[in-house]
């Protein structure tokens, strides 16, 4: 078989997973699209161990890995996806703005409650 | 030894076919509204590189690839998309705003890759005469090689789940009573 076959399969499949990470907006549709991307890179692994005949085999074992690191990627990220939505209410990751800049001179809506707040603590400390 | 790209052999053939569908699968994973089949089209992709697996002769790997993504990786998805409550029908906004930058950089990493890839390989061929993945040889090169990383591996997976464990507990009444006043 030609190794362009699986290198190039391998390839366009890591970018639709490139594509799903950006595009995505729900947090589990993005570690969907991450799983897709590590599949790919394991695609590439054991395509590149079969060519080379390694003896050590450690294309294979790598991918072995891999896909373990996966799923335990994948518990925590879970994890984390439902505590973020049990707190928040919402697992869209472009709602999750707490700790975005607001670009310069523009005082938007959201910070005026969180400035207010803290000079209330300040003055609070003071008296 | 040069063979050509317009004679291919039967497995080429399977693979590319293969390929297509894992492609296809893979494309309406990133791009369906449903977000339920989503998951389901993740099956079709990851159950498709399995097949391809095999095709290289990697079947330890295949079978492993069966058990742990297509039996539970997708499991655990589908569990989060319910906890979280993901609506069932079509959702409207299931792709954020930057959907056409994304779209424009993975065009772009996918023409470059695809470029360089085909530019280094084409002329490499791999010779599938010969098994290299069964049970047998990776079950040899796991544990005469590689002990050492496997079993740290082990403990990792234990630290995951300890982690994951920690992460979901509930608060106990006073830590629970604690923030409902705050907030």
């Amino acid at each position: 078989m030609h190794l362009a076959y699986p290198a190039v399969l391998a390839v366009l499949l890591f970018c639709v997973g490139l594509y799903g990470v950006l595009a995505r907006r729900n947090l589990i549709l993005v570690l969907m699209s991450v799983e897709l991307m590590l599949a790919a890179v394991n695609l590439n692994l054991v395509a590149f161990d079969v060519w080379l005949r390694d003896t050590l085999h450690a294309g294979q074992s790598l991918a072995l890995f891999v896909i373990a690191i996966a799923a335990a990627e994948i518990g925590i990220g879970l994890a984390i996806v439902l505590l973020v939505y049990r707190t928040r209410g919402s697992s869209a990751v472009d709602r999750l703005r707490d700790t975005a800049e607001s670009p310069p001179g523009s005082a938007s809506d959201e910070d005026r409650p969180a400035g207010e707040e803290k000079t209330a603590v300040r003055g609070g400390a003071a008296a | 030894m040069t063979r050509d790209f317009l004679s291919p052999t039967g497995v080429e053939i399977v693979f590319v076919l293969v390929g297509i569908v894992v492609l296809g699968a893979a494309l309406l994973t990133v791009s369906t509204k449903q977000l339920v089949h989503s998951a389901l089209w993740l099956v079709v992709t990851l159950g498709g590189l399995a097949v391809e697996y095999l095709l290289l002769t990697a079947e330890f790997i295949a079978w492993v690839q069966v058990l742990i993504y297509v039996g539970s990786v997708v499991v655990l998805l589908l569990f989060g998309l319910m906890l979280t409550r993901a609506p069932i029908g079509r959702s409207p906004d299931a792709d954020s705003g930057n959907r056409w930058v994304a779209l424009g950089v993975a065009g772009a990493a996918a023409v470059t890759l695809v470029w360089v890839v085909v530019d280094a390989f084409r002329t490499q061929y791999i010779p599938l005469d010969e098994a290299q993945g069964t049970t047998a040889v990776m079950g040899e090169a796991l544990f005469r090689y590689w002990v050492l990383p496997f079993e740290a591996l082990s403990v990792l997976l234990l630290a995951a789940l300890v982690g994951a464990i920690v992460l979901s507990r509930r608060k106990s009444e006073a830590e629970a009573g604690d923030e409902g006043t705050k907030s």
